[in-house]
């Protein structure tokens, strides 16, 4: 029997799962390969938001980009996806930050992103809950959470019913110049393949710039109406990059359940998936400074996952040199869910070859490959 | 606060009672932590140590030596959450927080009971049959209710038994095993005189209670609450009025405690040695976690892991010597009890199987594992962990529970940012 298909997506995480939507959407046979859960990756061990972040501006247009398409797509998401348009609070804990923060008031409103100051009272109406010691926060309104193994599965499904193929509890043994080959000896013959195998991207795809990130979260019982908004410490960055050390920094959601979703913490260069306790303890002091009556909150499960970071902390969005069959959509760190929208739809634009809304060079696999040439 | 131990016990049922006496006996300093208030466990909750006889398998006689032994030191009302490291476990009681710091480890962690779902399951007073007498040991008026017992195992015997006492009215009792499996067991166990009297005793006092053996419940109605149990023998259904539905499916052992800490588990039991060591160096496992095999069993390989904890092999040794003939019965409990076919198909689209999220048979039953079910329909994320869902769906789908996560039960934040350097340290020399 011949498969031959537009495209062969690897992995159904949210990237592949967007890639496989958008692609069938866009009337190309395709077939998605996952050789575990849909979803049940880092796409399930992450916090599910969908954030516009500022690190580089590549970053931003990313983040933005995919943002709207989400806003687009929200009205069409069934229930049990818990898209919750909850906006997020960049949270300044001295004056010191402050600066900072009208920094980062004055770059989102210029790029059309909607904005509000809160000083410290305004915070305290917002969200009760906080200690009354922090100065203020920087609202963005339109950031969401969503439940995202959901989301993904429910992409998959609506690719599927379109006529898309899938490939479940298939592991891929070799994929390049048009051929897929799957652990249970079918051969997929494709135009294009897009490996979106996230931390397992490499056993496909060689030499790829990408390091696993490890993070702890923390899910709590149900406590209805405790916080509104997505809380984040504005010094999320200056924590959440340090490329040296294990880090941790506060962010906290509110889950349409009702429970609380406590993150965040980074670490480089661990592969072991063990809660590892002074980390869990670091986040929940972090916590208590933001949120001093979290710690009497009952905690139901912590958990590991695994980012997938590079070196420049933008996803690598695009072909892969010497096979052009071979693209690569990875490496979306700690965003994936905020940008696996825009990651299909720029992939697309490579596969029809239009222009796209936002410049491709930042995300091209190919901007590491000089670099190592003279490494 | 930090407290250290020769040997930590988890665990105050008759296995744990019997391991910490055995190994305290040798000389060892031992604690003994369990969340229930007092020593007992589900089996002997609520016993008084005046009450009774006092023969070797009597709450009594094992409260009584519990409480001789000074080297004992008791932490009831406790509950284990956490186990970050080889040596420590981690206790809470309402926000409090301690460390128990072992060399060796003996976990007693018993057994729950297995809950199926069925049209109506969840309407108020439909209870767990060990559940309603834990609520009438805690004071529901129960005096003249109607009572319908159902499921599968002795303990709906035995939960008979006392709500009669208390003045029930046990309307029937449905066993879901067929006459024949009964037959075998009762042959099986007349080599066994104190199974056999005990046995009798039940039968005694459930006398003129309607037994009925291949009979199961199939829904239950009411508006509010409860009003009338439906029963069927698989060819025909009745429906029957009561106020109360007592219905749990047999025993599964808690093993997530022994998972967390990495213990090999076969199939769903802790798998141990004859000397009840794990396959993890220095933790031990006795009673019903490591299968479901009835009291004497436990109390047997819980001085078993208490001599073998304490350092006392050939004593440990002697003794299991005579755990061969409870084997044998406890593999016969597991035959006579083995749950029916016909119960994996009770469920309905819409019958909820995990109460703690809300979840509907039709939304999990699109899922081929337990890990998709879970991430998708959020089945068995509450706070229950999975315990109720993850055991009923173990029978009807096969399915396995994925790893297990800590907290193994859900803990105040703070409990889990307790600072070790800090914490005072209770020495208790032997």
């Amino acid at each position: 029997m011949s498969h031959h298909y537009d495209v062969v997506v690897l992995g159904a995480g949210i990237v592949g799962a967007a890639c496989a939507l958008e692609f069938t959407q866009a009337g190309m046979r395709v077939a998605v390969v996952e050789r575990g859960v849909i979803g049940g990756e880092a796409t399930a061990a992450g916090m599910g938001h969908i954030v516009v972040m500022d690190d580089s501006p590549a970053q931003f247009a990313l983040t933005r980009y995919s943002q709207l398409l989400w806003a687009e797509l929200a009205p069409t998401l069934p229930e049990n996806i818990e898209y919750d348009r909850c906006g997020t609070l960049w949270i300044a804990q001295n004056e010191e930050e402050m600066p900072e923060l009208q920094r980062k008031y004055i770059y989102y409103q210029s790029l059309g992103v909607p904005v509000q100051i809160l000083d410290s009272s305004g915070l305290t109406e917002a969200e009760p809950n906080l200690s009354t010691s922090l100065v203020g926060a920087l609202l963005v309104p339109e950031d969401a959470v969503l439940y995202s193994p959901a989301a993904a599965l429910f992409m998959v499904q609506c690719a599927q019913k379109m006529g898309a193929k899938l490939y479940l509890e298939k592991t891929v043994v070799r994929a390049g110049e048009s051929e897929v080959l799957l652990d249970d000896a079918t051969m997929l013959r494709t135009d294009r393949i897009v490996n979106a195998m996230g931390a397992s991207a490499s056993t496909v795809t060689p030499d790829l710039p990408i390091r696993k990130r490890k993070g702890h979260l923390i899910i709590t019982d149900r406590y209805p109406g405790f916080c509104r908004h997505q809380m984040v410490e504005l010094g999320y960055l200056t924590s959440a990059h340090s490329v040296t050390s294990d880090s941790v920094a506060f962010n906290l959601q509110p889950r349409r359940t009702g429970q609380l979703l406590l993150g965040s913490s980074r670490q480089f260069d661990v592969d072991n998936g063990f809660v590892d306790r002074s980390i869990v303890k670091a986040m929940v002091e972090r916590a208590q400074r933001f949120i001093p009556k979290l710690s009497s909150l009952s905690a139901l499960r912590i958990w590991t996952g695994f980012r997938v970071a590079t070196p420049d902390h933008l996803p690598l969005i695009g072909a892969i040199q010497g096979d052009a069959s071979m693209f690569v959509a990875v490496g979306h760190e700690g965003l994936g869910i905020t940008t696996s929208l825009a990651t299909a739809h720029l992939l697309l634009d490579q596969f029809l070859e239009r222009t796209s809304i936002i410049p491709l060079d930042p995300y091209s696999p190919s901007r590491f490959s000089v670099t190592e040439a003279h490494a | 606060m930090n407290y250290n131990f020769e040997i930590v016990v988890v665990g105050g049922g008759p296995a744990g009672i019997a391991a910490a006496c055995a190994a305290a006996e040798q000389g060892k300093s031992v604690a003994i932590v369990d969340e229930n208030v007092g020593p007992g466990g589900q089996v002997w909750r609520g016993e008084r140590t005046q009450q009774g006889k006092c023969d070797s398998t009597s709450p009594s006689y094992w409260f009584r030596r519990l409480k001789d032994c000074p080297l004992i030191r008791q932490f009831f009302g406790w509950r284990i959450f956490d186990a970050p490291a080889f040596g420590i476990l981690r206790s809470e009681q309402q926000g409090e927080c301690i460390e128990l710091g072992y060399k060796r480890l003996v976990l007693a962690t018993g057994a729950r009971e297995r809950f199926l779902p069925f049209p109506g399951w969840t309407l108020p007073n439909v209870m767990g049959a060990g559940a309603i007498q834990v609520m009438v040991k805690s004071g529901l008026p129960i005096r003249n209710k109607r009572v319908v017992v159902a499921g599968s195992g002795p303990l709906l015997l035995a939960v008979s038994a006392y709500l009669r006492q208390h003045e029930a009215n046990v309307v029937a009792i449905y066993e879901q095993t067929s006459w024949i499996n009964l037959a075998r067991f009762m042959g099986g166990i007349t080599g066994s005189p104190a199974k056999l009297v005990q046995g009798l005793q039940y039968v005694w006092k459930t006398f003129g209670i309607p037994f009925r053996a291949g009979c199961w419940p199939i829904a239950v109605h009411g508006k509010d609450r409860l009003q009338s149990a439906v029963i069927s023998n698989g060819t025909k259904q009745w429906e029957l009025a009561c106020d109360y539905l007592a219905c749990g499916f047999h025993l599964v052992p808690n093993i997530e405690l022994a998972s967390l800490l990495g213990c090999r588990i076969e199939g769903t039991v802790v798998e141990v040695d004859s000397l009840q060591r794990t396959s993890v160096d220095s933790i031990f496992c006795a009673g019903e976690s490591t299968g479901i095999g009835g009291l004497e069993m436990s109390l047997l390989e819980g001085r078993i892991a208490g001599l073998a904890s304490a350092g006392d092999h050939i004593g440990a040794e002697a003794l299991a010597q005579q755990r061969g003939k409870m084997l044998r019965f406890a593999s016969l409990l597991a035959k006579t009890f083995a749950l029916r076919s016909e119960l994996k198909s009770l469920s309905r689209p819409d019958t909820i199987v995990c109460r703690c999220e809300d979840v509907p048979f039709e939304l999990i039953s699109r899922h081929n594992s337990w890990r998709s079910a879970k991430l998708h329909t959020r089945c068995g994320m509450g706070a229950c962990q999975g315990r109720i869902c993850g055991t009923a769906l173990e029978f009807l789908n096969g399915w396995i529970a994925d790893s297990i996560r800590p907290p193994i039960f859900p803990a105040p934040l703070s409990s889990l940012a307790v600072d070790r350097e800090n914490l005072v340290h209770n020495h208790l020399d032997t």
